[in-house]
Formats: C-alpha cells, sequence, structure tokens
C-alpha cells in the first residue's frame, strides 16, 4: 500500500505536486465563492472531467476509439434510477448494479471487436451502433418510460449521500470526489504494468503482443474499466437531472461532448481531461453569458464554440492544452 | 548437443504462392546461427511463422522440446523467444526506457524491477543517455538497437533478429557484434539472425542456413556454406570467394 501510494508520486516534481494541492484547495473551497449559477456550470465542468477521464482510459491509455460512451452513461443512469424508483433501492447500493450492467455493455462491444478484429473507424462504428440500438431500445421499454423518459422525483431535502438526494453542493462535491478518485486511479494505472502495455497496444500492438503482452486481454480491461468508470457519471446525471430521455442520454452528441475535454486538454494524460473539460464548459458558459448580456441571444453558440475550440486545437495544438502549458509551467516531471 | 529450436518441415502458402516450403533445421543451445539468402527467399516469412505472428501451413516449431508450433506471438514470448522487426517498430510516444520497460514486465511483475532490468539492457547497448527522449527522436540505427533492447528485455532464450545491422555503419556493426557475443558467451543466449550484412554473419554465425525461393539449399558452418557453388551462385555471388 505504501509503496503504491510512493510509486503515485513518483518522477512528479514538487512544483507539480503544489500545483495539483492548490487546484484540489480551490475547487474545494470554489463554492463558497460560487452563485447558484456558477455552481452549476462547475458542476458540470466536473461531470465532463470525470467522464472524460474515464473515456481517455480507453482512447488516452489504450489507443482504442470510443464515440459511443453516451450509452454507459445512459444504461447505468436509467439502471441506478430503476434500481431506486421501481425497488427503493438507494443509488449507494443501485450504482454497483449500474456498474455490472455498463462494464457487461463494455464487454460484449470489446468481445466482438476484438475477438473479430474489428479496429479503428470500425471499431468506432461499432461504439456508436451499440449506442443507436440501445437508444432505441430503450425508447421502446415502456416500462422504464420508453420515450416518454424515466423521472425520479424531485424533493427538497437536506443532504442524503445514500440516496444522493440533495441540494446542488453536494452534487458539486460528489462529482469533484468522484473525479478527485478517478485522478488517482489513473495515475495509479499509469504506473502500473496495466498502463504500459496499454500504452504498447495504443502504439504499436504488433509489438506489443510480440513482447508478451495479449492484446485481447488488455483491450477487454480498458474497455471494462472504462465503461465501469463511465457508469458513475450515468448514476449521477440520474440523480442530478431526476429526468431521463433516451433520445437524449444515448444520443451521439453526448458521446462527443464527454469526449471533447480530453481531446482539447490533451489525450492520454492524467491532467488533460481536467483541464479540457474547465475549458470547454466555463468558457462555453462564458461566451453565451457574454453575448446574452451583449444583447445576442444566438441558441447553437455553444456547439459553434466547441467547434472552434477544436478546431484551434487540432491545428496548432495537435497534442492538446495541457503537454504545452504544462512545460510552459514548468510542471515537467524529474526522472 | 541438444536442440533449442527444432524446425521441421515448415512451410508457408500465401493464396497459393509458396512462399516457405519444407524448411528445416535446428538451433542448438547456445549457439549463433545466421539464416541467409535472396530478398523473398522467405527469411522473414520463417521467422513470423517461429514467432507466432502468423501460423505456419505445415510443419512445426519446437522450443526446449515443446511444441509451440500456431501460439500466439505473446505466447511464445512468454515461452522464451524474443524478437525484432525487420520494419523497426517502436513504440514512438513512449520514451526509450519505457519502450525497454514495457519488453521487460515479460519477465519480472514488478514494476521496479523491470525498469531496472530495462536500464541495464539499455547500458548494453549505448542507449542509456538517451532513455528519457521520446522514440520517435532516435535515428534509424538506434531505432534497430531499440528493438533489440526491447526484445532483450523480455528475458528471451532464444532471440530471433531480423536485419538488425541493415543501415549500420561498420563501426556500429562491430559494436552491435561485439554485444550479441558478449551476451552469447556470458548469458548463453541462443541467437537465431537474419542478416544481410556478412560481415556480421561471418564474426557471430557458428551455423548458417541458407534458403532460396523458400527452400534450403545449404547448411552447415560458415566456412563450407560461403564456398557452396549453389550458395555462391544464387546470393553471394562468385567475388565473394
Amino acid at each position: 500500500m505504501s509503496r503504491m501510494l510512493r510509486r503515485l508520486g513518483e518522477g512528479v516534481s514538487n512544483r507539480a505536486l503544489v500545483a495539483l494541492g492548490l487546484v484540489f484547495a480551490a475547487l474545494l473551497l470554489a463554492p463558497l465563492v460560487s452563485n447558484g449559477y456558477v455552481l452549476s456550470v462547475l458542476i458540470i465542468a466536473l461531470y465532463y472531467a470525470y467522464a472524460g477521464q474515464a473515456w481517455n482510459v480507453m482512447m488516452g491509455f489504450c489507443g482504442q476509439l470510443s464515440l459511443g460512451h453516451s450509452l454507459y452513461v445512459g444504461v447505468a443512469a436509467y439502471a441506478a434510477a430503476i434500481f431506486f424508483v421501481k425497488w427503493n433501492v438507494p443509488p449507494v447500493i443501485g450504482m454497483f448494479a449500474a456498474i455490472a450492467v455498463a462494464m457487461a455493455f463494455g464487454a460484449v462491444i470489446g468481445f466482438l471487436a476484438f475477438r473479430f478484429s474489428v479496429s479503428g473507424v470500425y471499431f468506432a462504428l461499432l461504439t456508436i451502433a451499440f449506442a443507436e440500438f440501445t437508444r432505441i431500445g430503450f425508447d421502446h421499454f415502456t416500462w422504464a418510460g420508453g420515450s416518454g423518459g424515466f423521472f425520479l422525483k424531485v424533493e427538497d431535502r437536506a443532504a442524503d449521500l445514500i440516496t444522493l438526494r440533495g441540494p446542488p453542493i453536494m452534487f458539486y462535491y460528489v462529482m469533484l470526489a468522484l473525479t478527485a478518485l478517478a485522478f488517482l486511479f489513473c495515475r495509479m494505472l499509469t504506473q502500473s504494468r496495466v498502463g504500459y502495455y496499454w500504452f504498447a497496444i495504443r502504439e504499436d500492438q504488433e509489438a506489443a503482443q510480440a513482447l508478451g503482452i495479449n492484446v485481447f486481454r488488455y483491450k477487454m480491461l480498458a474497455v471494462i474499466v472504462s465503461s465501469g468508470m463511465t457508469s458513475l457519471a450515468g448514476v449521477f446525471f440520474a440523480f442530478y437531472y431526476n429526468n431521463l430521455f433516451p433520445e437524449q442520454i444515448f444520443s451521439m452528441a453526448r458521446s462527443i461532448e464527454l469526449i471533447l475535454g480530453p481531446i482539447i486538454g490533451g489525450l492520454g494524460t492524467l491532467f488533460g481531461p481536467i483541464l479540457g473539460a474547465f475549458v470547454l464548459t466555463v468558457l462555453a458558459d462564458l461566451v453565451t453569458e457574454v453575448l446574452v448580456f451583449t444583447g445576442y441571444d444566438i441558441p447553437g453558440v455553444k456547439q459553434v464554440f466547441y467547434g472552434l475550440c477544436l478546431a484551434v486545437v487540432v491545428i496548432w495544438l495537435p497534442l492538446g492544452i495541457w503537454p504545452p502549458l504544462k512545460r510552459r509551467l514548468g510542471l515537467e516531471g524529474r526522472s | 548437443m541438444t536442440a533449442l529450436l527444432e524446425v521441421r518441415g515448415l512451410s508457408k502458402s500465401f493464396r497459393g504462392l509458396r512462399a516457405v516450403s519444407q524448411v528445416s533445421f535446428d538451433v542448438p543451445q547456445g549457439e549463433i546461427v545466421a539464416l541467409i539468402g535472396p530478398n523473398g527467399a522467405g527469411k522473414t516469412t520463417c521467422f513470423n511463422m517461429i514467432a507466432g505472428a502468423f501460423p505456419p501451413s505445415d510443419g512445426t516449431v519446437r522450443l526446449g522440446g515443446r511444441d509451440i508450433t500456431g501460439l500466439r506471438a505473446d505466447q511464445i514470448c512468454r515461452a522464451g523467444i524474443g524478437r525484432t522487426f525487420q520494419i523497426v517498430k517502436p513504440f514512438a510516444g513512449l520514451t526509450v526506457h519505457e519502450n525497454v520497460t514495457v519488453g521487460a514486465l515479460n519477465a519480472f511483475a514488478d514494476l521496479a524491477d523491470a525498469r531496472a532490468k530495462a536500464a541495464e539492457v539499455l547500458q548494453l547497448l549505448g542507449l542509456w543517455a538517451k532513455r528519457d527522449q521520446p522514440a520517435s527522436s532516435l535515428t534509424l540505427p538506434d531505432r534497430k538497437r531499440l528493438e533489440v533492447a526491447r526484445a532483450l528485455g523480455t528475458g528471451p532464450q532464444l532471440l530471433l533478429l531480423d536485419e538488425v545491422m541493415a543501415g549500420l555503419r561498420p563501426t556500429e556493426t562491430d559494436q552491435m557484434v561485439a554485444v550479441f557475443r558478449q551476451l552469447n558467451e556470458k548469458t548463453g543466449l541462443t541467437i537465431l539472425l537474419i542478416e544481410h550484412v556478412m560481415r556480421a554473419v561471418m564474426a557471430l554465425a557458428r551455423r548458417i542456413v541458407v534458403l532460396h525461393h523458400g527452400e534450403t539449399i545449404a547448411m552447415g558452418d560458415p566456412e563450407t556454406v560461403v564456398r557452396d557453388p549453389a550458395v555462391l551462385d544464387v546470393y553471394l555471388g562468385a567475388e565473394a570467394l
């Protein structure tokens, strides 16, 4: 255990540790100086930071492009919500069902793809296909509301972590805890055999296999870990928004939004997904607000902004914002 | 002397094209054997079948008496065969040290041990000074060395080298030859190499197998093989004498 802790900090400069501590402290204190609106934006930013981190495990670490991560968000959201509404099982227990369901979906997709050597663009298409037909399935799943939606009772009560019922500030800290844990978990992964093997597979599958790596097994592991992590974002989604519509939660737009953070922040990096999510969410809201303030209420301006960010990053910062920023701030690791 | 690697009747057809036909040879424990022949003779195809990149159409491969025919590449690596690729395949986005650590994780369960083993191999191959560079920044000769380092990191009993001297200057070739000699003498590492650089072949190999059009046309100690009329005719040319 202590060895694991030591390894977490290995190769990280003191400067970087201090910077990380400051960021975390700032996030801990942020609600004290935020109004309701700012808090809601921060919650969404944390949601994307967490989900982006989860997606990054599959794409950033293992090189498997999923464009259907809304599937895991969706099935997990439904699973936890159904357990709570239909059987009165609180999400603190229901989340295990949600994790299991999402992982099962991940395992099926992974098995089909990796067993039959579906890779690259075709793999990405397969992930979209699964998300799409699951959406259609839930549209007709009338027991869970069908296309009319599935709702949780909105209650005004004090924070209750067992049932995830409470004010926004509770959701903020839940999401912050998840994001921090995911960050540490991913750090742990990259400092382990699994992480090295994933990187090797991402870089060159054939060479990886020649070095004794069971490529199928490690790719399966990446999908299962990623889908399992993503599922908790789904549980949060269900209990924060209290309503689930298949056409929204499973939509491809949701999958794309989820992956923009890590791409813009820095694929395969640990801090990139967090940075990317905050840059996108906070700036996009800022742009919208400024436009509204100046009298231009343009629908879809957020999406245009996302597109611009993506274009800027792809053209000028192909590694994402974080790697060059890290260098600029002098936070590079020691060896 | 017992054979570490026994290849018997190895054959491969690609859609009717017979790339390798009934190739049989032994690589004795602790020896260095070279596989030579003109381009397209089937050398790399042989390697790929031994290393599990694809299964043979016919024939068997045994390592230390164990039948490893048709196993996957990762299983064959774990069985004790490390290989390099003729067209180098570095993990471009990883550092040199990380590249070799991936290989060393085959032999060591613990990451720290694997990194230490990788460091040792990097020093041996003269890549230690470049350990923190991304592999993408390496020159071709260094990438060739990295291929060897990674394969060595896996802790193989048998090392398959596919033209690792190609593109190296004569002095670099001699350095590499010295490294393999040292490994062979000190650790008893068995080596099977494909090589066009005859300078390296003659300096290293105790036995040579010559392939032409997918068939074995000569086999034996280097002096005999390089004088073999058939070999001179198809590969080395009479001026090699």
